[in-house]
């Protein structure tokens, strides 16, 4: 049976079918619905979980795959920079059941701070990386990749990027393989891994990259297919589709469906078929690099681009010269970026923060839309816990001059991911730091998932939630305070009051995602159009449910979800429930 | 048969991805290879959506790109102007009249374009400009706009049956709203 999927949706029906038994994962788009898509299977055949993050994901699935178990683990890129550590030494380790990583680029950044290629860590931690292209490839390769690992003894890593992971193409299915679990044995040679060991095991490390090399010459893994010899392409994932799409017959190509380690003899031999010869490869010159480095003459970023996605008409223009036309509408078109939604906790946070013109260190999240206008509040966002860390290296840069001044604002789930440690450098090392979690009580950016903060698990069953008042005071803050965001006067008075203070505080914003299904709104406000004097005051939080008009203010009642924030800043009564 | 492009536009909120999966569903029933892309994340706060559908007998890339659409469905007035580049020459344009202010509009550091409509007719493009809002409003939510404008599309796209539509519908929207849904597809069919 055939049916379409999104390339996440295939990659989690080929776990199930491979007889994978744990899963455990830190959401991260484009990945995020792998492992949602896993949990919909019974619990008894893949047990799911998300973990607070990506590192403790992977040593999970270490954990579950030395026990014997088929395990996985998802991540978006820079989510493998959190589990890189244990990765490079769970290379050494290898596996028992087959382990798994999937890790999904996002070329041209739809939804990530920065735009890193991920062929480097399986370059740098010595393991295979498979490359589906298509959503039948993200369900055939997943299942491929544990019968390498098993048969090779390492961890595999399953390289998606947003194109393949969100689109949905058809899919066929096939019966769950029934797996008994082996036996564990005690195996302190292979799996401790002190240098005594490691040492032996790096020489072990090597001699596999030789046996997967011979895999990926002869295996089938990386298919060519001659139509021509004048052009020809090497390509892997969805470059592969666009090549496709542009050239048809036009151009012979070689496609690796194992982007690590990579053919020589193969990638040669193909070489020799062709008068010239393209790598077409997003982000990196991975593949290109190994061609040159290996003899082979070949055209690449000098004609593409280290930046963005490709798609077919960037193939087209580059190998054949052709460009597609249209026409363009004479107006000016304004732009519509993201923004906080209507009634979001966040936004009485960031104008109270815009008001009192603080430094504001941030992080990842919904939240990071506090940099947008008209908020404008926010002044660095680096990577997932950078906020905590990031302001008390600011205060220590500074000398104390921005004590009082600046803050950090993280949401709960990067607080669980890796916010936690920061404050205890805060409190440790001692700077007058004032920390604002943004409790809306659900990891909100990538789709609403439960943390452990929240209470629930992946089944949405009831769960142990931590105690963030609890855990700072065991940390050895001593000033935490609990406050309503949806409180103007409320939040400003314990924001100045928290900055004040000579010692690192902690401010808990506490208000649910206005999105939550079980978050009941009061009816849309209204204006009072008599009243109404047009000031705008209302206007500064960059609520979209407010729209501008020439006499005054209208709310548009399909957005407005009643959180009176700008009830709140009217000053002539002009604003109603 | 050539591979056709269908985009599908909108404002992050509207429903624009599952119109995508029923029509995804409906090509599919059709026989059709069908790929669809959907972008999610940042741009579902309240931004610019697009999700491309591609369908024949072979279908390679997912993405569509500029000057290569048939048929550009938009959720809403703005998006149709900022994707009508997309279209081939001879493309068609289904458009809700439904306006949605983006924050540079709210905040006044842009103005909302006026005659949208008029200036994409007056590009030599096939435009059906319908208000799926009211549409939508009138079968019992404002929600189910999405699937209003299936039920234009599904009196434009040639060769698929209505019972295919009706199926894909009900089988994509949620089972406690199924009935204002079919109800909203019948009123974008009397468009």
């Amino acid at each position: 049976m055939s049916e379409l999927m999104l390339g996440n949706q295939a990659v989690a029906r080929g776990l199930y079918e491979a007889g994978v038994s744990v899963v455990s994962s830190y959401p991260g788009t484009p990945s995020t619905e792998i492992t949602e898509f896993s949990s919909k299977y019974p619990e008894d055949e893949i047990y799911c979980e998300w973990a607070p993050n990506e590192k403790v994901a992977c040593e999970v699935a270490i954990g579950a795959s030395m026990a014997g178990a088929r395990s996985f683990c998802a991540m978006k890129h820079v989510g493998l920079n959190v589990a890189a550590d244990p990765l490079f030494t769970a290379s050494y380790t290898g596996v028992n059941g087959g382990m798994v990583l999937a890790v999904a680029d996002d070329p041209g950044m739809h939804s990530s701070q920065n735009e890193q290629d991920s062929r480097h860590y399986a370059i740098g931690a010595k393991v295979p990386m498979l490359e589906p292209s298509d959503s039948q490839e993200c369900k055939d390769y997943a299942k491929l990749a544990y019968e390498i690992s098993e048969k090779f003894d390492t961890p595999v890593i399953l390289r998606l990027t947003t194109r393949v992971s969100h689109s949905q193409s058809a899919v066929t299915t096939e019966d769950r393989i029934e797996r008994t679990l082996p036996e564990y044995k005690k195996n302190i040679a292979k799996n401790v891994m002190v240098p005594a060991n490691a040492i032996k095991k790096h020489v072990v490390v090597e001699q596999r990259t030789l046996d997967l090399i011979e895999y990926a010459e002869t295996s089938g893994i990386n298919t060519v297919e001659m139509n021509s010899d004048e052009i020809g392409v090497i390509t892997s994932g969805i470059c592969y589709q666009y090549a496709k799409e542009a050239l048809g017959d036009k151009a012979s190509y070689l496609k690796l469906g194992m982007v690590n380690p990579l053919p020589v003899k193969l990638i040669k031999d193909f070489a020799a078929k062709v008068k010239t010869l393209y790598v077409i490869e997003e982000l990196d010159d991975v593949i290109e690099t190994h061609c040159r480095k290996n003899g082979i003459d070949v055209k690449g970023k000098e004609l593409f681009t280290l930046q963005g996605e490709y798609f077919q008409s960037k193939v087209k223009q580059v190998v054949l010269g052709e460009k597609d036309e249209w026409q363009t509408l004479d107006a000016e078109i304004p732009v519509r970026p993201p923004v906080l939604c209507a009634g979001c906790p966040h936004r009485g946070v960031f104008y109270i923060l815009k008001k009192l013109g603080v430094m504001v260190s941030g992080d990842i999240g919904c939240y990071t839309l506090g940099a947008a206008a008209p908020l404008s509040a926010i002044d660095t966002t680096v990577c997932m816990g950078a906020s905590i860390s990031g302001l008390h290296g600011f205060n220590k840069g500074r000398k104390g001059e921005y004590e009082g001044k600046a803050v950090a604002v993280i949401g709960d789930s990067t607080f669980m991911h890796s916010g936690i440690t920061s404050l205890v450098d805060i409190a440790y090392n001692r700077s007058n730091s004032t920390v604002i979690v943004l409790d809306n009580s659900i990891t909100g950016m990538t789709g609403h998932q439960n943390n452990p903060a929240n209470g629930k698990n992946i089944y949405g069953d009831p769960a142990s939630a931590v105690n963030l008042e609890a855990l700072a005071h065991a940390i050895g803050i001593n000033s935490v305070t609990v406050v309503n965001p949806g409180d103007l006067a409320e939040t400003e008075r314990v924001i100045k009051e928290e900055l004040a203070k000579a010692e690192p505080s902690l401010i808990i914003a506490r208000k649910p995602c206005a999105l939550l299904k079980t978050v009941k709104h009061k009816p849309p406000f209204h204006i009072d159009a008599d009243k109404c004097k047009n000031c705008k005051s209302c206007m500064r939080i960059g609520c979209p449910a407010l729209v501008s008009g020439d006499k005054c203010i209208t709310i548009d009642n399909t957005l407005c979800v009643g959180c009176g924030l700008c009830e709140q800043l009217c000053k002539f009564d002009a604003i109603k429930e | 048969m050539e591979t056709k492009s269908i985009m599908i536009v909108g404002v992050g909120g509207q429903g624009t991805l599952l119109a995508s999966r029923i029509l995804g569903s409906v090509l599919g029933t059709a026989g059709y290879e069908v790929k669809v892309s959907e972008v999610h994340g940042m741009s579902q706060r309240g931004g610019s959506v697009v999700t491309y559908i591609r369908y024949g007998e072979k279908v390679y890339s997912p993405v569509i790109e500029k000057g290569q659409a048939d048929m550009i469905i938009s959720f809403e007035q703005l998006e149709a102007a900022r994707y009508v580049s997309y279209l081939k020459k001879d493309g068609t344009i289904i458009t809700n009249t439904q306006k949605i202010s983006p924050m540079p509009v709210i905040t006044g550091a842009a103005e909302y374009p006026d005659g949208i409509i008029d200036k994409i007719k007056a590009m030599g493009i096939n435009v059906i400009a319908v208000d799926a809002l009211s549409a939508a409003e009138k079968a019992g939510s404002a929600r189910a706009v999405n699937v209003v404008l299936m039920g234009v599309l599904s009196k434009v796209l040639p060769g698929i049956e209505l019972d295919a539509w009706k199926k894909a519908v009900e089988k994509c929207v949620p089972a406690k709203v199924i009935e204002i849904n079919e109800k909203a597809f019948d009123l974008g069919r009397e468009m």
